[in-house]
């Protein structure tokens, strides 16, 4: 087999659907044999939270933000047919019949493939996210870390 | 033909069929031969072009009864 090929993602989206896709491709490159790195971003970010309330020192907009934003992946809606949290639930009704994993379990499976789950920061600082409210072993970046991957990036992709 | 291993990935969807047979391949020595059993619809194109690109050889494709069934050879 040739060299070790790469797999960057740019997950922007705060959505269920969106995320889930992403963590699909992700999974699947990983079975690719490629080094797989997710980079979150913005909304993306929430994929990383963890469910439960974590106390940390915020200002009054840090914490409304934290508020009204999903606390984890389980809690993301979707980007089409919301319908004020009940399509969620139906996809995942749907997405259980037909055997598909549901989001956590795929970021765990990713966790379980070594893919490099990546917060970029700057964007942790606007939403007011502290590294205590994100996923354990996850690694913290900016544009320069993603760019230096993306340019030997086989598979570059925004989501 | 001789069978190594076999994988039941009956039942499960997308990516899980090549997320399995990936783990399954590293039980096994080059050479030998992994059966696997699929019924996800997109199986055969993804086991397909998975073993191309991991320089396996895929021996012998057959469907029974909306099952897939798959050997791959492992590469060097």
């Amino acid at each position: 087999m040739s060299e070790t090929k790469k797999t960057n993602i740019i997950l922007f989206s705060g959505d269920y659907d969106k995320a889930m896709a992403a963590y699909i491709i992700a999974n699947g490159a990983a079975a690719y044999d490629h080094e797989v790195t997710i980079f979150h971003t913005f909304w993306g970010l929430n994929a990383l939270r963890k469910e439960e309330n974590i106390q940390v020192k915020k200002s009054f907009v840090e914490k409304m933000f934290g508020k009204m934003m999903p606390r984890g992946a389980n809690k993301m809606g979707i980007s089409k047919m919301n319908f004020a949290g009940f399509g969620p639930k139906m996809i995942k009704d749907v997405m259980k019949k037909h055997n598909a994993m549901p989001l956590p379990d795929l970021i765990e499976m990713a966790q379980e493939q070594e893919i490099n789950l990546v917060a970029c920061t700057m964007t942790m600082d606007l939403l007011g996210l502290q590294k205590e409210e994100l996923l354990d072993e996850i690694e913290y970046a900016g544009v320069a870390a993603y760019l230096a991957d993306a340019e030997e990036g086989n598979v570059n992709l925004f989501i | 033909m001789n069978v190594t291993k076999t994988l039941d990935a009956t039942g499960l969807a997308c990516p899980m069929p090549i997320v399995k047979t990936k783990k399954a391949m590293k039980d096994i020595e080059a050479g030998d031969v992994l059966e696997i059993q699929a019924t996800d619809q997109g199986a055969k194109a993804d086991l397909t072009a998975w073993a191309k690109s991991g320089g396996h050889e895929l021996l012998q494709t057959e469907e029974d009864n909306g099952v897939f069934k798959f050997w791959i050879k492992k590469g060097e």
